[in-house]
This record gives C-alpha cells, structure tokens and sequence, in this order.
C-alpha cells in the first residue's frame, strides 16, 4: 500500500494522516535525543479511547512500515482483549504481517510487560504510558513537575522512597518504579512489574514509550544505561517467587497467579505467553513435585 | 492440568455481535432514522457537536444513534472522525453582532436595544410530564405568522453598550494579533493563554463545567456574574480565497453565545470596570454557554490579581479534567488488565504481613 | 568565593520596588558580612516583607541591586544569574524560614523526610546516614529525635518551627532569611526559640536577616538592625545603640512604646 492512498478501509495506511506521522516522528527523534525526557506531541483522537493505548498506537502508527513484522501484547500475553484488539487494528489499516513470537516481530506494542525473551538490536519496542511523569502523585502541577526535569531537581522522589522505606521497612513501589535514564533524567518506564526493570538497562533495542491521552512521548536509545533508584543500603532488588512455572518449569520469568479453587488453591504460570509456548515446544516441563502454592507463594526478599 | 484459556478474539467479535443486537433492540420497532433525531432529539445533537468540535448534524445524528444515546460515547466516535478529515483553510471569525436572532436576553437592562425575545426556551414552562407526547399525537400549534416572522432589528451587543462608557473591560486582541494555538493539533501546555482555555472549555463537558461554574457562584471563589447576554441564532460561516482575495459566505450556523458581566477591578492606575466571562457553543447548549462564561471568568483570577484559592480559579485543576474523552478513555481503562501489577502488589502486601509479627515483637 | 574580609556576603544597593503607584520599598541599601546577624524591624505596611522577598530572589526588584558572595564567581548579582543557579543557591547556601511553619514543610512527610530532603537533593545516598544526620538535627534545635518518623502535623507550632529551622540549617546555608520566625508562638516558646536561633548562629557562624516587628527578637539576636516606615530605611546601626538611644523620632516612638518588662 502507498502512503496517502486510501486502502479498502477508506483510511490512509496505519490510519494516520502523513502529516501527524511526521509531527511524532519528529517528536520521536527529540526523544532519542534526550533520552527519558518527555516531549509533548500533539496526540490525536484515536479510535480507541484514551487510556486504552493510543499513545502506543501513535508511535507505533507512526513507525510501522510494510515490511515489519507486529507483536502485540497486554500483561505479557498475545491473547488477551486488549491486545487482540489492537493488534486487529493495524491489521486492518495497514495489512501487515503479525506474529506472537518475539524473536520474528521488528515491532513489539506492549502494555505493562517486556517480554522475557532478550531483545536483539533493530527491534523497536513501543511501551503503552499511562502516566508519563513519575513524580505526578507527589507533585500535581505540571509547570512544577517541567521545572524540576529542567533543573535536574529530584529531592521529591527520593522524599518519597526515604518515606517508604521508613514505613515499610523498603521501597513500596513494585511497578512503574522511577529510574534514572543516562544519569540525567528521571522517568517513568510505564507500569512493568520492577522485575523488568532490569531489562532497560542498556537493551539493545530501541525502546519508544507514548502517552496518548497525557500527550507526551519519550525515548531510550539503544545501549543507554538506565538505573532504578534506591539507596545504597537499600539496593533495588527485583521480585522473586518460589515456584517455577507450573506448565513449562521457568525458574527466571515473571509469573500469573492463577486462582484454581475456591479453597486459596493456586498456581504459578508464565505471564510471557510466546516464552512459555517455546519452552514448551522445546521439551521443557514443570517438575512433577511442585510445592503447593498458597503456604509457599513469596519469598520473603534476602 | 492447566490450559490458558484462549479465544480473545473470537469473544469480541461476539461482543460486536451482541452489542449490535442490543443497538437495534426490537427488530419489528421501527428504526430511527437520522432526520427524526436531528429534528426530534435536536439539543442531543447540538451537544455533540459542541463536544465533538465539529459542525455537522447528520454526522452528529448518526454518531447518537450509533451511540445509542450515551452522548459521551457519540462525542468519542466525532471526535475519532474528526481526526481523519482533512483541513482546507480556516474561516474568518464569526460575527455574533451579525447573528439571525432567534433569543436574546439579558438580565443587565429591563429593556434594551433589539428588545428581549424569548425564544423557543424551556425556562418558563412548568416541568410537568407531557402524556400527550406519550400518546404520539401531539399537534403543535403554528406560532401565529406575525410574531414568527421578524424583521431583522438591530441588537447591539450589551457588553458593546458597557463598553461605549468605558464601564467594561475591553476584549482586545493581544498585541500583533497572533495566531491562536490549535488545541486539537498542539497539547495543552501551562501556562495557557486564554484562547487556549476557551477552546478547552469549548469542548469540554458539560457536566464538569456546570459543577465548577456552580462551585463559583456558592462561594468557592465567588465572581458576582450577572448574565449581559444571552444569543441564540443564526451567524455566516465565511473564508476569503485566495483567488477572490475577498470575504465568501460558505455557509451558516447555529450558535450559542453567553456574555457574562463580572465583578469590577481596578487598580492604582486604573479606574475600576466590570470584567467579563465567555462562552460558546454549537447549536442551542445555554446551560453549557453560561457555564463556560463563569469558568473562563473564574480561570482569570491570576491575571486580574484576585486570590487564587478554589478549584474552578485553577487552569491546571479545571482545563486538565474538563476533556469527557480522555476522563472517560482513563477511568474506564480500570477495566483493562491489570493482573501483572496487581501480582506485585500481592506479592509486597503478603510480605508486609508475613513480617508483622516480627514488628511486634521486636 | 571570595576570601577577603571586606567583601560582604550579601550587598544590596538601591532597591526599589513598587507595586502600581505604591512603593512598596525605596532606595534600600545594605551590607550584611559573614556570621552577622540583621533585624529589619516595622509594622505592617512599612516594607520589609516586600524587602525580604526581594533579597531572597522571590521577587524581583525595579530598580537596584541585590549581590550576593557565590562560591564560583564572587560577588554577582542574584538577578543576573540563571534561574537553575539561583534555584542551587536557593537549596544549599540559603535558607528560608517562614513565618508560619506549614508553608515551610511538607505535611505529607515524616519530621526526619522534612529535615533530610536537602541532603537527598544534593546527592546524599545511603538512608541509613541520611536518617542519621536528621537525627542529629533535630537533637540539634532541640527534639526529641525518637519522633523522626511523626508527620509534621503531630507537633506543636513551636516545634513545627524548629523542624522547619532544621530542614534549612541541615546544609549549612551561609545566609538565612526569616519571615517573623516567632510570630504567632507562645512568649515562652517564642524566648526559648530566640535562644536556640542565637545559639545556632553563633555555633555555626550563620548570617541571617530577619525580619520582625518585634523589638524584642532584635535585642536578642542581631548585632545590627534597620528600621524601617513606609518602604524606607529610617535609622540602621547597632543594635542596642538604636534601641539604647534612638535617633529618629520614629525609632524613639516605636522604642517608648515597647512594654517594659
């Protein structure tokens, strides 16, 4: 399909209009160019509702060529609604290839998830944002929250992670945990369990994140170091279970909760449906003496 | 042993088929055609074209019926298309000096230049059930041809009679006439000059608005209005050209305007005047016209030197919440997914109370 | 910085500020030098809110100067700097103590997150040292330090102040301001205040201007004060040769009026 020329939906290929393609591209660029820093863009009304993954849509609109290869996934998994729906959504405007497979996708949309499998250089990996300032709970305006960025001013969100561990005895926060991008800016890597946050450090892939409804882009290059904030006592530390996946044994990914009774009976599954599916496909099994779940499901941290 | 349960797709494409059942209802019940909601549910219609920021009734009919009456839901599908339409050029600004007026009131003056004319109003009618609606036979007496038909009367402005004493601030572009930011192109970024906050306010919804002009007028931040103006009528749509180098009328539209006369400022400098709020809307939207007056009045606190202290004086509060797209996209999204952070979540509450017993007895 | 003697630590030069018609201050001028201690003392109306805005660099001046001695570049004036450099100075080598303590911490936030947050900013790292140093602050301006984690709300006024004096001190600013720091206290509270505030100074050979309409603060903690009525300097000097003996007729109005204990 051309770009501009009305395929059989009636819109242009990936549904935005050439302009506004280029208008986020340049905003992309900005991004990559500050890494982590959020550069506003004048997100559009999408077909799908605002909170629901536009930005993602936006970015990924924007970057989409015929030649690439599409994943879509929601909270690690190529089959639930959300994911199904968007992924049918490029189907439709734009025809190209899909896949559930993240080694064959050039283009991974994710919501709330990096997949377990290493991403390799070339591969882009668009993250759906929410909320893309991190210090918004602590500090509502906007103006303020642009200054602090501006003049690298912090002290809020470590208040805030002091606070916690005063508290709770550790950092409370295990999902959309802040980091800090190139040892400049501080930002929000969208709502990942903090067990993925390691996966930002220096990825090789080019990681693109868009906030349609908050409309703010950012962006971290390939390669660049990206490091969760603790306290040197208090090292950031991610997530760990005691159980290995109860269908294909993984002992490093993160794993679904899944309630089987009506009685606290539970098991632990892949929430990475493809890395699941692979070692599974490559012989891979649970070992037949799981623990039981309920007494045994956390490990309390070191 | 565990299956993951499958078949996201083929649950909505029979959520598509569900929903389509429940829009057509009854299949042996007529369907409603566009001209009967255009003509018969008219304020729904003007409503989402406000909202919708687009001027275009059957467009907007079929997004109701599409919509199924959430007219929120009908605003969202506008919006959507709107997106995709191309922009050929920009109009010039509307003349409400130069409105067909169909209503026009003012609770300033008893009696003024153009005269009050009521108008097709609900504001005097005694709230009571219609059965002969009900029945479908209602007959509509023809308002009598002499008071129908008027001969265009000249009606100055009230805030351009204020305005001939000096007694009201003048509305005066700011210096070197820029071009206003395109809030449907650019987002909103704070501070935000005031034809932003308009065109925010413009599409914002109704309901919100309503609650913040209320807040206003019950002393969260009180601005004395007194309604200078109320329009509603007919106002030409033109454009110049390039070719023609003049001014063409392409066409005309119904429009709502609402001039509110506010609490007077002065200064050491300057003598004391009244100070103004505005709202506009597409169609006959009084309620949401008079709101946004109130707002855009209480939203100028910080540049009139008032005290900034209630929610409907702050930009930031009122213009980042007053979108019912992007509040309805953001809380509904609750519904999505959120079972990996929630596992976090789990996971640290479990801990916190595995080591309880611990605190206490330590 | 500089470290010659004669170099002040803050010069101010001709400031003026008016808001519409009325001057708020006219023509003010001053030098404070490290270690002193200033009072600019006046009723309401008379300017001296207005002038400690504007040395603090919370509101710009029309006309003058207010220069201040940075670590980097000497004497500069603090409006020509950059807005991040002002902000820097602003959170390490001032304070600012507001009147009312709640305007000064954050509520939200434990007694020791209030006292630590400067040092957080700064680069502090490790929470066990940062939580240490709170400590010591607040035994310093005399708390009892088991309340570290209490929220700022569970304290009285008089502590809240002290919090607050804690918050600014914890990064050794070389000059503070404050804003009537025992306004609205208890006469006890407020003289058991005035002796931690005159200890601090002279222990860490602090600078500080205060503003105040008490005489009383004046005698107490500064070598030097100004008077000030209707946005000018009236008479300036040492502090008890201007309470002892009063030029002005002004000053010798607001002195004889001054209940002798």
């Amino acid at each position: 399909m051309k770009p501009d020329d009305p395929g059989p939906t009636g819109y242009n290929f990936a549904y935005l209009d050439e302009q506004t393609k280029r208008m986020i591209r340049r905003a992309l660029l900005k991004a990559v160019a500050i890494p982590g820093y959020q550069v506003p863009f004048g997100s559009r009304e999408m077909p799908l509702p605002f909170g629901w993954g536009t930005g993602g849509i936006q970015v990924t609109a924007a970057v989409i060529g015929k030649n690439d290869v599409l994943k879509v996934i929601d909270q690690g998994s190529d089959d639930t609604t959300n994911a199904v729906n968007i992924r049918r959504f490029f189907a439709r405007t734009a025809g190209i290839a899909t896949t559930e497979r993240t080694t064959d996708a050039t283009i991974i949309q994710t919501r709330h998830r990096i997949p377990e499998t290493p991403l390799a250089a070339g591969q882009i990996i668009v993250f759906q944002v929410p909320e893309p300032e991190p210090m918004r709970r602590l500090e509502a305006r906007e103006a303020e929250t642009r200054k602090m960025h501006a003049l690298e001013e912090y002290g809020l969100i470590r208040v805030k992670l002091y606070e916690d561990i005063t508290r709770h005895g550790h950092i409370a926060t295990t999902y959309d945990y802040p980091v800090m991008v190139n040892d400049r800016m501080l930002m929000a890597p969208s709502p990942i369990p903090k067990f993925d946050n390691p996966k930002l450090d220096r990825n090789p892939a080019l990681m693109l994140f868009g906030a349609g409804r908050e409309k703010r882009i950012y962006a971290v290059p390939p390669y660049t170091k990206v490091r969760s904030l603790d306290f040197d006592d208090h090292p950031f530390e991610i997530q760990k279970w005691n159980q290995c996946c109860a269908q294909c044994g993984a002992t490093d990914s993160f794993l679904d909760e899944v309630i089987t009774d009506d009685r606290g009976g539970r098991m632990f599954v892949c929430s990475d449906s493809d890395y699941c599916r692979q070692r599974l496909a490559a012989g891979q099994r649970a070992p037949a003496d799981q623990p039981d779940s309920a007494a045994a499901s956390v490990q309390a941290a070191t | 042993m565990y299956v993951a349960v499958k078949g996201g797709e083929t649950a909505i494409l029979n959520s598509y088929r569900l929903l389509a059942e429940e829009r057509r209802g009854d299949c042996s019940i007529p369907e409603l055609t566009l001209t009967q909601i255009r003509q018969q549910m008219g304020l729904a219609v003007d409503r989402v074209m406000t909202e919708g920021s687009l001027y275009d009734p059957e467009l907007a009919a079929l997004a109701v019926k599409q919509a199924r009456g959430d007219l929120i839901e009908a605003i969202f599908l506008l919006r959507a298309y709107r997106t995709t339409l191309p922009r050929l050029c920009y109009s010039l600004p509307i003349d409400t000096a130069r409105m067909t007026l169909r209503r026009r009131i003012s609770a300033t003056f008893k009696d003024l230049p153009g005269g009050q004319i009521l108008g097709p109003t609900y504001d005097y009618t005694q709230r009571l059930l219609d059965f002969s609606l009900a029945a479908g036979s209602s007959v509509v007496e023809p308002v009598p041809a002499a008071t129908a038909k008027q001969e265009p009367v000249a009606a100055p402005r009230v805030v351009d009679l204020l305005n001939h004493e000096g007694l009201i601030e003048p509305e005066a572009p700011e210096s070197g006439d820029p071009v206003p930011r395109d809030l449907t192109r650019e987002p909103l970024t704070f501070p935000a000059e005031r034809a932003l906050r308009l065109q925010n306010l413009a599409r914002g919804d109704e309901g919100f608005l309503l609650g913040m002009g209320y807040s206003t007028q019950r002393g969260y931040s009180h601005t004395h209005p007194f309604t200078g103006e109320i329009r509603l009528g007919e106002v030409a749509v033109e454009i110049v050209p390039e070719e023609l180098g003049f001014a063409i009328e392409i066409g005309e539209i119904t429009v709502t305007e609402c001039q509110m006369v506010n609490q007077f400022a002065g200064s050491k400098t300057e003598p004391p005047r009244f100070t103004r709020g505005y709202g506009l809307t597409f169609g006959h939207c009084e309620r949401k016209a008079m709101a946004m007056a109130l707002v855009d009045r209480s939203l100028r606190a910080a540049e009139l030197g008032e005290t900034v202290s209630a929610p409907a004086q702050m930009p930031e509060f009122v213009l980042s919440h007053s979108d019912n797209v992007e509040a309805s996209g953001f809380v509904q999204h609750l519904k999505l997914p959120h079972y990996v952070d929630f596992q976090s979540e789990l996971e640290l509450v479990r801990k916190m109370r595995a080591r309880t017993p611990e605190h206490k007895a330590s | 910085m500089n470290t010659e003697t004669d170099t002040p630590l803050l010069r101010v030069s001709g400031l003026t500020k008016r808001f519409g018609a009325h001057s708020a201050c006219c023509d003010v001028g001053f030098e404070i030098f490290p270690g002193e201690v200033l009072c600019i003392v006046g009723e309401s109306g008379s300017g001296k809110t207005t002038l400690l805005k504007c040395i603090s660099a919370q509101l710009q001046p029309d006309h003058g100067s207010v220069e201040f001695d940075t670590r980097d570049q000497g004497l500069a004036d603090i409006y020509r700097l950059s807005e991040p450099m002002r902000r820097m100075l602003a959170r390490t080598d001032w304070g600012f103590v507001f009147q009312n303590p709640r305007d000064g911490l954050r509520a939200g936030v434990s007694a020791g997150a209030n006292v630590a947050e400067r040092l957080m900013a700064v680069g502090a790292r490790h929470y066990a040292n940062i939580r240490h140093e709170a400590s010591g602050w607040m035994q310093k301006v005399e708390l009892d330090a088991r309340r570290i984690d209490d929220l700022p709300d569970t304290f009285s006024g008089g502590m809240q102040q002290r919090l607050q004096i804690a918050r600014n001190l914890i990064t050794r600013p070389r000059l503070v301001f404050m804003d009537e720091p025992t306004a609205g206290l208890d006469v006890s509270v407020q003289a058991r205040l005035l002796d931690l505030l005159r200890g601090l100074a002279a222990d860490l050979g602090l600078a500080a201007v205060i503003v105040t309409h008490d005489l009383a603060v004046a005698r107490l903690l500064a070598q030097r004060m100004m008077v000030m009525r209707g946005g000018s300097v009236v008479e300036s000097g040492l502090t008890d040769q201007v309470l002892d003996d009063p030029q002005h007729p002004y000053t010798q109005l607001l002195v004889s009026s001054v209940i002798q204990a």
